[in-house]
């Protein structure tokens, strides 16, 4: 029996120029054209000025850890073979957060306020996500 | 508000809680709603306003209508089914409260159950969330654990502190006979529980149950005219903030502290004047940071808070007198709407072994996904 894959993400007509970013491995947030908010997840209208007048535009996929947990017992086959592994809650550069997983360390390495940058992980040939990993020594937070 | 028009609990029931296989959710809310009508004194057919929170395992398009052919009812007023997770149960009293006293019904039954224990479709696993979750590997506990790891950042929240909230709970559920988990544990028992997600071991999660409960207001008038003393809703409040996790204001509190503050001014009261609370638990950190917001103590002191016995039975402040979602059971969304039931019981008296002494004044606070949506209502003796 093969292993059960992580759930691909299914992307909806609203949120499809996100994924379509991912696979060009660009983190893309929208941003209103009124009043320069970023928000995150999408939406048609701003949070902040409720203007509809909004771009897709790419973040600097830089970032610090608000919050993180290691989990040690998956809720599902998909990820029993990962743990321990970390979920955290980062706020990017530009403001809006996201939830994503800290890759590429051990989770001893983690800690709230440790600056990380995005990378990219392909699920399946058409679905890529963002991953996040502690920014690399000498690039500054 | 003048007398006549105010809103009272007039009966409540419930079902015992755990594992039942072979019922279906809506024979749990059925008996539980038929004995919460028995309570008040009244008939069926009397019941013209009707709120169903929703099965999880059970899902239905229209939840009260098939509530309605099952029990066998026609509410001829309204119905509705609050969609706020585990605040639904809060906010539902508050609702029917409102349109009794709004002139839109007369006797309202509010009524949860789920067959969440044994009613799972078989080898199903929880889903992730959405398109920008699912990837994750997440899960409740791992997204309560960001809370509780940043409260323990922020303010030194230790993992001894959020193990006395399940070993208290689970010191009144060993006095409850209708709850799931009654065998005693303590906080070393918790600790060396398997670790889920950090911070939070198998110990400080919630439970997973069948069961229901049901609740019946009236207008007081008609409540006084019943055998059982009539409950007051003395205050209540609302607030949401979120949906997303990492939409929330911060990782160390929640609405609570508006709908609390609604709660207090509508009621007159302060949290000391607060006898018994009934505070959701479907983690050990929650009820930490919601007696925080609901100003029991101040931001970043709920740690110290819940030690020493004072949220025991016999200490200053004892929470979730049944054992709460963490040692009585959690069926579903019908949890939240236990505290409620819970908080109403022990007003009445009626507590038998958990009792809290001359109990007058109860909270119930119910909180919706990570955090999201937050109901307070504090309930009282009818003075009159």
């Amino acid at each position: 029996m093969t292993k059960p894959s992580k759930p691909a993400p299914v992307p909806d007509p609203e949120t499809e120029p996100y994924w379509e970013g991912m696979r060009r491995r660009e983190l893309l947030i929208p941003r209103c054209r009124s009043c320069s908010a970023r928000w995150f997840p999408p939406s048609t209208s701003c949070p902040a000025c409720s203007g509809f007048d909004y771009e897709w535009a790419a973040a600097s996929g830089r970032g610090e850890i608000v919050t993180y947990t290691v989990v040690h017992r998956a809720p599902g086959p998909a990820f029993a073979d990962q743990t321990p592994y970390v979920v955290a809650i980062i706020q990017l550069a530009e403001g809006p957060r996201l939830l994503t997983n800290v890759v590429e360390c051990s989770p001893d390495e983690v800690s709230i306020g440790m600056p990380v940058e995005v990378t990219f992980e392909e699920i399946t040939a058409d679905a890529t996500v963002p991953q996040f990993r502690p920014l690399a020594k000498g690039e500054g937070g | 508000m003048e007398q006549g028009n105010r809103a009272a609990v007039a009966g409540v029931g419930w079902t015992p809680v755990g594992a039942y296989p072979g019922r279906s959710a809506y024979s749990f809310m059925a008996e539980a709603a038929l004995h919460a009508i028995a309570d008040a004194g009244l008939t069926k057919e009397q019941v013209d306003g009707l709120i169903v929170i929703p099965s999880l395992v059970q899902p239905s398009i229209m939840p009260a209508a098939t509530f309605i052919d099952y029990v066998g009812i026609r509410p001829q007023r309204f119905s509705a089914e609050p969609g706020m997770g585990g605040a639904s149960g809060c906010a539902a009293i508050r609702q029917a409260a409102a349109m009794i006293e709004g002139g839109q019904a007369t006797v309202v039954l509010v009524v949860a159950g789920d067959a969440a224990l044994s009613g799972r479709p078989a080898g199903s696993v929880y889903a992730g969330g959405s398109q920008f979750e699912a990837a994750y590997g997440t899960f409740a506990p791992a997204l309560y654990a960001l809370y509780a790891q940043r409260h323990m950042h922020e303010y030194g929240t230790t993992p001894e502190q959020l193990a006395e909230v399940s070993a208290a709970c689970r010191h009144h559920a060993s006095l409850n006979p209708d709850a799931q988990m009654r065998d005693p544990q303590t906080v070393a028992d918790v600790l060396a529980s398997p670790m889920i997600a950090e911070p939070l071991h198998r110990l400080d999660c919630c439970l997973i149950s069948d069961g229901g409960c049901a609740v019946v207001l009236t207008s007081l008038a008609q409540a006084r005219d019943s055998q059982r003393p009539p409950v007051l809703l003395l205050g209540s409040g609302e607030c949401h903030t979120h949906d997303k996790i990492w939409r929330a204001p911060d990782y160390v509190s929640s609405g609570a502290v508006e709908s609390g503050r609604q709660a207090f001014a509508e009621a007159g009261l302060a949290p000391a004047d607060i006898d018994v609370a009934e505070i959701y638990d479907c983690f050990s950190i929650t009820p930490i940071i919601l007696l925080e917001d609901l100003g029991f103590c101040a931001k970043g002191e709920g740690g110290p808070f819940v030690e020493g016995g004072r949220i025991r039975l016999g200490g200053e402040l004892p929470i979730n007198t049944h054992g709460g979602l963490l040692s009585h059971g959690q069926p579903g969304m019908g949890g939240g709407l236990f505290h409620a039931v819970e908080a109403i019981v022990q007003v009445r008296g009626d507590a038998g072994p958990r009792q809290v002494a001359g109990a007058k004044v109860a909270l119930a606070h119910g909180n919706g996904g990570i955090f999201a949506s937050q109901c307070t209502v504090i309930v009282g003796r009818d003075a009159a």
